[in-house]
């Protein structure tokens, strides 16, 4: 029943999604509105579930790697980087050098496009429809580098278990400084277009503020951690596959709003651009692929490996029961748990914002619902 | 009085239009006119599947081993084969690939110990009917075959 409000108008349910354009898939948020207020949210997942975490108990370790693939697929090579650093773990082997930098260049590529994508749909959410397009243009250009590399643009597989099924194609290092070059100009033209435009700045300055505080009690990560000013990047706090060797900043804002996460996720960019020409410069020679065997049979135990994925951090868990299949596996996603904050933070907002916060979070259905 | 100056006459909102105004240019255009114009794929792409025969003598490079379909997370290739009392080999008799189960991961591919089955650069999939998305051998052999357009 609902409830009668201030003014004596009544408590008003409304359904948004899980075919709404906003919910960036499908999110199906019920919102309680008292006039444009909201006063309280529930979200509904699981219209995507696939049931990964099953299917991997199904399938040896190998035939698992494409499907984490369609977990995140905007991110698809975090996604695959974080498994196999798990097997990896669960195997202790190390990837051979080589393959190690490959993997933190593809990463970081993927990282940019990841960003880039998310720019241009808030952006188009909050109404600003150009960005979209621009960004989804560079973001092709990434995708061409993937293509050239693993024969996949977007579901790409391109990480396996020790390292790397595919030598580096020719002129990767070339594709990838043209793509440096390239992108920085670019990411001033977007900040041109954004950051002092009076509508952008209106509509998220102040809006759906998440403090350092409760981003730590929800467990939140990522971007949105940073912008509340908490300086925790895995890449730095607990270094895998070689980010030890690179010079990159993490990027910091204080005011914890909607507004500072777009400004830090433009700012870590700039730093994929930083690692990008660091690691292109000094590719070692050397084998992709360490020893890891045909058959992939680690002994039981258990491991669990994080890393910084474009969205926060992303964990793996895998126990063995010593066979060639996971006893059990599971995914710690971050759009998941970022996304158990959007009820704090639209709490009290304008319905309007609920659409720049969901935008914000920058979830990915598929992860959320795997 | 600069800041106020800039809000009246707009200075954020025409620089934004000016960025706009600079892709204008023709050789910013970016659309692919597929499919008057093929789009060039990659060299490595994972498109539709092929198993290749030998050119000499035309015929299956396959030894049906079955490695591929042991491979294969999504169980959807089926090798059958029979022994030729002769040669007491292992001959290919019929190969299914049901294309639309495929992800086009690639383990198949990685798997064949001779290159027989190979992803090819080829992405138009699609048919009409279901039954037309299960490849047999024949079909396999052929090759997929790219449609030309005409307009
Ligand atoms: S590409 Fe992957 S899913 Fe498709 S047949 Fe080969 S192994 Fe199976
Ligand atoms: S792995 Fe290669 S040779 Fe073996 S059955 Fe498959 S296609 Fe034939």
């Amino acid at each position: 029943m609902p409830e009668p409000t201030f003014l004596d108008s009544t408590e008003l349910v409304l359904n948004m999604g899980p075919q709404h354009p906003s919910t960036h898939g499908v999110l199906r948020v019920i919102l309680k509105l008292d006039g444009e207020k909201v006063i309280g949210t529930e979200c509904v997942i699981g219209y995507l579930h696939r049931g990964v975490e099953k299917i991997a108990e199904n399938r040896t370790y190998t035939m698992f790697a494409p499907y984490v693939d369609r977990m995140d697929y905007i991110a698809a090579i975090s996604n695959g980087l974080g498994y196999c650093l798990a097997v990896e773990k669960l195997l202790k082997v190390e990837a051979p050098p080589r393959a190690q930098v490959v993997r933190v260049i593809l990463t970081e590529l993927n990282r940019i496009a990841s960003h880039l994508f998310w720019l241009g749909t808030h952006a188009l959410d909050i109404g600003a429809i150009t960005p979209l397009f621009y960004t989804l243009r560079e973001r092709e250009e990434i995708l061409k580098i993937f293509e050239d590399y693993c024969g996949a643009r977007l579901t790409t597989h391109a990480f396996r278990i020790g390292g790397l099924q595919y030598e580096v194609h020719d002129g990767l290092e070339r594709q990838v400084k043209d793509f440096c070059d390239y992108i920085v100009p670019k990411i001033d033209e977007y900040e041109e277009l954004l950051t002092n435009n009076r509508i952008w700045v209106e509509r998220l300055k102040g809006v759906g503020i998440l403090t350092a505080d409760e981003c730590k009690q929800f467990g939140v990560t990522g971007p949105v951690l940073r912008a509340a000013g908490v300086q925790w990047d895995l890449r730095k706090a607990q270094p895998y596959s070689g980010y030890e060797k690179y010079d990159f900043d993490v990027p910091i804002a204080h005011g914890a709003d909607t507004y500072d996460r777009y400004v830090v996720r433009m700012l870590e960019m700039r730093q994929c651009v930083r690692i990008l020409r660091q690691a292109v410069e000094g590719i070692p020679e050397g084998p992709i692929l360490a020893k890891v065997g045909k058959v992939i049979k680690p002994a039981a135990g258990e491991a669990y490996v994080s890393i910084e994925a474009p969205k926060g951090e992303l964990g793996y868990f895998i126990v063995s029961d010593g066979s060639t299949q996971p006893y059990r596996l599971r995914v710690r996603p971050p759009s998941l748990i970022n996304l158990q904050a959007l009820d704090r933070m639209v709490r009290g907002g304008l319905v309007a914002d609920v659409v720049a916060i969901i935008g914000t979070l920058d979830i990915v259905l598929g992860e959320v619902d795997r | 009085m600069k800041k106020f100056l800039r809000t009246i006459f707009l200075v954020d909102l025409l620089q934004g239009l000016w960025v706009t105004f600079r892709n204008q240019h023709p050789k910013h255009i970016y659309t692919e006119q597929y499919p008057a114009e093929r789009p060039k794929v990659a060299e490595r792409y994972r498109g539709a599947p092929r198993l290749n025969i030998n050119p000499d003598n035309g015929e299956t490079l396959c030894i049906a081993c079955n490695l591929c379909a042991l491979a294969c997370p999504e169980n959807l290739i089926v090798v059958t084969s029979e022994r030729n009392e002769q040669t007491r080999r292992k001959e290919l008799t019929e190969f299914t690939y049901d294309t639309s189960r495929c992800m086009f991961c690639g383990l198949c591919e990685d798997a064949c110990p001779v290159d027989a089955l190979e992803l090819t650069q080829d992405f138009e999939l699609a048919t009409y009917t279901r039954d037309g998305l299960i490849w047999d051998r024949q079909l396999l052999e052929e090759g997929p075959k790219p449609t030309p357009y005409r307009f």
